[in-house]
């Protein structure tokens, strides 16, 4: 006779696996229907305006500030050092293969995953994606599909201009902390992309790692919210958990992904 | 609470004795139908259970044209049988035939063609909220058809107007401004965009008001009397059942406990059918 616990976290044990399993039909079938009609061109475009466009305020803010907090408390270790010069180099390292992927990531993880979950809870609780099916229309084309590939174009861009205004946040303490001329400093930033390589000749190794995280994480922020999105229940209560669910699952999966392409892009670069 | 009658005439076997006759006069009856038609939605043997059982060997026939209304208490099953129909559930055991195929081995893309050809109005409507009333009753077409936008419109305003809605007035409205009845009257307008031949309605007059109720229950009519659209209502208003119902099926501990006309139904011996008319 199975105690009560014991039934319990086989229930438990069951549910995540279970859940494991449908998040990863979801991202089958989304991925797979980015080739397949309809296309909701129009569908896409707004999204990409949502996920991107309406994102840039908090990421510039993001990486301004992050760049400055970085120049800040590496110049502080540089000094003990003598060693300031390479504060270029080390604001944009950490920029472009590090912070700027993975703050741009929880910073649309928050805004967006949220929105998307919300949008796509609501939905779920008052049927429209049951009309959507009614209607002849296949739910993870019309709703999942746009979200996908908007995340997957726009975190990277997003990312970019992260990267951008964190190292120019660096440069504003450069210049006016540290004594470090704005051209020294800008110098020693290419300096730092260009010594780790190209790849195809012309593309900085270091923008290969630092574009390539944010591709998978605009992939996890899109299907993780709208799994959540779709599976709600119970009403209003249940969209504001599957929120919730969907902020922190998307920041978790981030930090443990980041770790493991780390290891894996460094291996190779 | 028992679905079983001890009267004679109300009992299981007279009750298939009566569907097999009146089968035989809808197929011979059913219009300009040929002798022996089909029908249109048929629920054969029909089992499903979650947990606990929903709906246990439920068989019943709509021909085209009819206008079934399912009705019974809360937690019978009676919007999973409109779910059965629409593909969005499977039984368990038993078939489910709409316009002579199995839908339930319809692949997933089959189903959603089949769905085309039907249209569904939800209990809250279900219109997309991000969307004017002019843009959730053009959807379907928008999708599934090749119409221009001046065709669009046209058929939009007709079936506006088909519901008694002034399309200048509402079409531009987004739904959280609307009313309960006009929510109604705009999802009944969005279910018949694609001139469906049948129509699926889950608790059509559910929270409204009487003078709505008459109205949209005065529409659901119109529809069948019109179009000749064969139509399934799932209701626990049995007074709107009455008025529209060609024949109603009553779902009690997870059967169907009756299935005959509303004069049948109302002439019944049955204690649970005469408790269950009695909360008029």
């Amino acid at each position: 006779m199975t105690s009560p616990l014991f039934a319990r976290l086989n229930t438990e044990a069951k549910l995540a696996v279970f859940a494991v399993q449908e998040r990863a039909i979801l991202t089958w079938n989304a991925v797979r229907f980015i080739f397949a009609r309809p296309f909701y061109g129009a569908d896409v475009i707004q999204q990409m305006n949502a996920i991107g466009v309406d994102s840039l305020f908090i990421v510039i803010l993001t990486g301004f500030f992050t760049g400055m907090v970085l120049a800040l408390q590496s110049s502080v270790s540089l000094q003990t050092f003598g060693a300031t010069i390479y504060l270029g180099h080390l604001v944009s390292a950490s920029m472009i293969r590090e912070l700027g992927p993975v703050l741009a990531g929880l910073m649309v993880a928050g805004r967006v995953g949220s929105g998307i979950a919300a949008e796509i809870g609501s939905m779920r609780v008052t049927e429209q994606i049951d009309a959507l099916n009614t209607l002849g229309t296949d739910p993870i084309k019309k709703l999942v599909v746009p979200r996908l590939i908007a995340a997957l174009v726009m975190v990277p861009v997003l990312t970019v201009v992260n990267d951008l205004v964190g190292i120019f946040g660096g440069n504003v303490i450069a210049s006016l902390s540290v004594d470090i001329p704005s051209s020294l400093y800008w110098r020693t930033v290419w300096d730092q992309i260009a010594s780790d390589g190209f790849t195809l000749r012309f593309i900085p190794n270091d923008f290969v790692q630092g574009l390539s995280k944010p591709l998978v994480f605009g992939g996890i922020i899109a299907i993780t919210a709208c799994y959540q999105g779709l599976t709600t229940s119970g009403g209003t209560e249940g969209v504001g958990q599957s929120t919730t669910r969907t902020v922190v699952t998307a920041s978790i999966s981030i930090l443990i992904v980041d770790y493991f392409m780390t290891q894996m892009l460094l291996a190779f670069f | 609470m028992s679905a079983d009658s001890a009267s004679t005439s109300d009992s299981p076997r007279a009750q298939r004795v009566r569907a097999a006759i009146r089968r035989e006069l809808r197929a011979d009856g059913a219009g300009e139908e040929s002798v022996g038609a089909s029908p249109v939605i048929a629920l054969e043997g029909v089992s499903l259970a979650f947990d606990r059982p929903v709906l246990e060997d439920v068989s019943l026939e709509v021909y085209r044209g009819e206008t079934l209304v399912i009705v019974g208490e809360s937690g019978t099953g009676k919007s999973t049988a409109l779910k059965l129909i629409l593909r969005l559930l499977v039984p368990d055991r038993g078939r489910v035939v709409v316009n002579g195929r199995d839908v339930a081995g319809l692949s997933f893309e089959e189903a959603l063609a089949t769905r085309q050809h039907m249209g569904m109005v939800f209990q809250g409507a279900a219109l997309f909220d991000s969307m004017s009333v002019f843009e959730n009753v053009a959807y379907p077409l928008r999708e599934h058809t090749s119409l221009s936008d001046d065709e669009i419109e046209a058929r939009v305003r007709e079936k506006l107007r088909f519901v008694d809605l002034d399309p200048d007035h509402v079409m531009d409205l987004l739904p959280a401004e609307l009313s309960g009845g006009m929510k109604k009257r705009v999802g009944i307008a969005r279910g018949l965009a694609n001139d469906p031949e049948i129509m699926l309605y889950d608790e059509p007059t559910s929270g409204l008001d009487p003078l709505t109720t008459a109205t949209i229950t005065r529409l659901i009519v119109k529809l069948q009397r019109e179009l000749r659209v064969t139509s399934v209502v799932v209701s626990h208003d049995i007074r709107s059942a009455n008025r529209m119902a060609s024949y109603i099926a009553l779902l009690a501990d997870h059967r169907i406990a009756f299935f005959g006309t509303p004069e049948e139904m109302a002439a019944s011996e049955d204690r649970y059918i005469q408790d269950f008319l009695g909360g008029l």
